[in-house]
């Protein structure tokens, strides 16, 4: 079968410089700036400091490049002269994600005291399983094809779970992912059902990735394509994606103001390092825009850190039910401060309660339902209105990176049936429902 | 006090490519200090120029990120497992 073929044959072209990942050129150090070929490392050996992906990128002529993009399909693969990827990309099996809705938000913007015109929520929960993370996984495949892995892998505060499962799935790899025991039911569902081996570990988020960045250095890893671990700096780029549609939906003009969920951090740093791609292209104008980070107030170890003024961020014990961010130990969170104050944005959380309120919020003005992390964006969108920070009178672009159905518990309680009556008009007029 | 340090792949070069070293110490930076004496390079892989732990690295004493502990000062008792781990994981 064609499909088992490309995603099992091993990597004979895995060897140093000559990977064919498209524009991409080697691996950079965004600390110190050290370069690496391409290859499965995450790390700088000189500094521990991230990996990200240098590229060959198509300079000189943006109306050929927007051309080219705007007749590219209506997925992520429009991008590919963009992405650490194959040029034939399209055409092996994977899920095809993105080009998911940018919807104006007029009601949403009326409740929150928004100009009309100006709302957009940028409503991921439209890819293939309910997430953004299948943007991530998508280009964390084509790696897994390039350097001969056969296993997908990854730690997961849910969501990345399920779209492993479902990218090896359709790939034809195995997977084996890993949680924490204790996630939502709904996505520990949505993660086993595509038949790979899904491991509650018994502990926090954290612990979970300490594990598996100890599995990746251990024999019993050998070979495994961890896709937010050894597959990082590739998984990463996806959501550069997020940057490039929102732009393009613009009519390719950047937003002014941008509010991002933080769990890692990795989202919001690459759709800062997407938005600067354009302008770099000539694809869009280069202007100010705002980054705002959202936190959920019982996973704050980025806002904690922001408003304290601080440059390093102290690692903190979750504990919210916006569990898709619960990262106490935040990867790329220092590169988040620096692009927030940069940016002239900031970093502000809401607590469970607001969370709650914002997801409902969100649903009864535009029939969009959030998970948790959408309510933590909404939720922080409305407090920096409030408190002056966003200029209501500017183009806000507000993240919902994923499906209420996965977190059904946050809001059960409180949405319920409005009346239960007896098959009759009689009943319905006793109600008081009618009108 | 005697401890095992799990060393990370990109630090192997200096351990021969052993993925588990012993060293000595009381405390964390002592371990340090004794692994740097028998595989030079290795501190400054870990440490900055002021001697602090570098932001993308974590350390474990057992099951304990020391940074919720007391840093390199967290006490290394006899027996006690040491995980050095690249911290730019996950997400």
């Amino acid at each position: 079968m064609a499909v088992q073929t490309v995603a099992t044959t091993p990597a004979a072209a895995s060897a140093p410089g000559t990977v064919d990942l498209g524009p991409a050129s080697g691996l950079s150090c965004r600390e110190c700036g050290t370069r690496f070929d391409l290859g499965p490392i995450f790390a700088c050996a000189e500094c521990f400091g991230p990996l990200e992906v240098a590229y060959d990128l198509p300079l000189g002529d943006p109306e050929a490049l927007r051309r080219k993009i705007e007749s590219g399909p209506a997925n992520i693969w429009r991008y590919a002269p963009l992405l650490p990827v194959p040029a034939d990309v399209a055409d092996k099996p994977n899920l095809n994600p993105g080009w998911t809705k940018l919807v104006q938000a007029d009601n949403l913007a009326r409740e929150l005291g928004v100009e009309p015109g100006k709302l957009f929520i940028k409503d991921d929960s439209g890819n293939p399983t309910h997430s953004f993370k299948d943007r991530v996984v998508a280009q964390a495949l084509e790696a897994a094809r390039a350097f001969g892995f056969t296993t997908l892998s990854c730690s997961s505060t849910g969501n990345l779970a399920g779209a492993v499962g479902a990218a090896a799935a359709r790939a034809g790899f195995r997977s084996c992912v890993f949680i924490p025991h204790d996630l939502e039911q709904g996505k520990v569902v949505m993660a086993a059902v595509y038949g790979g081996e899904l491991v509650g570990i018994e502990g926090n988020y954290d612990d979970v990735n300490r594990f598996c960045s100890e599995l990746i250095g251990d024999p019993l890893g050998e070979g495994w394509g961890f896709v937010n671990v050894n597959l990082r700096p590739y998984y990463g780029e996806g959501s550069k994606t997020l940057a490039y549609e929102i732009c393009e939906q613009l009519g390719w003009r950047l937003p002014d103001q941008l509010v991002i969920p933080i769990a890692s951090g990795s989202q919001l740093t690459k759709i800062d390092k997407g938005l600067k791609e354009l302008i770099a292209l000539g694809l869009v104008e280069d202007k100010p825009y705002k980054i705002f980070g959202a936190q959920a107030e019982g996973c704050s170890p980025v806002s904690t850190a922001f408003k304290a003024g601080h440059d390093v961020v102290r690692p903190q014990k979750p504990d919210t039910i916006a569990k898709s961010l619960a990262i106490g130990n935040p990867a790329d969170g220092p590169y988040v401060l620096d692009i927030a104050r940069r940016t002239g944005g900031a970093v502000e959380d809401v607590n469970d309660e607001q969370v709650v309120d914002a997801i409902k919020l969100l649903a009864r003005a535009e029939g969009i339902f959030a998970e948790t992390a959408g309510g933590v964006t909404v939720g922080v969108t409305k407090k920096l209105v409030e408190a002056g920070l966003i200029d209501p009178s500017l183009t806000t672009v507000v993240l919902n990176t994923g499906d209420g159905l996965k977190t059904l518990d946050a809001v059960a309680a409180t949405s319920q049936a409005t009346a239960t009556i007896a098959p009759s008009l009689d009943a319905f007029r006793s109600a008081g429902l009618a009108g | 006090m005697s401890v095992n340090v799990r060393i990370p792949t990109i630090l192997r070069t200096y351990t021969g490519g052993q993925a588990e070293v012993a060293a000595e110490g009381a405390t964390l930076g002592e371990v340090i200090a004794d692994l740097e004496k028998n595989h030079t390079g290795i501190a400054a892989r870990v440490l900055d120029d002021q001697g602090k732990l570098r932001r993308f690295v974590n350390v474990y004493v057992n099951d304990d990120d020391v940074r919720f502990e007391q840093g390199l000062e967290t006490a290394t008792p006899d027996g006690a497992g040491v995980s050095i781990i690249p911290a730019v994981a996950g997400g």
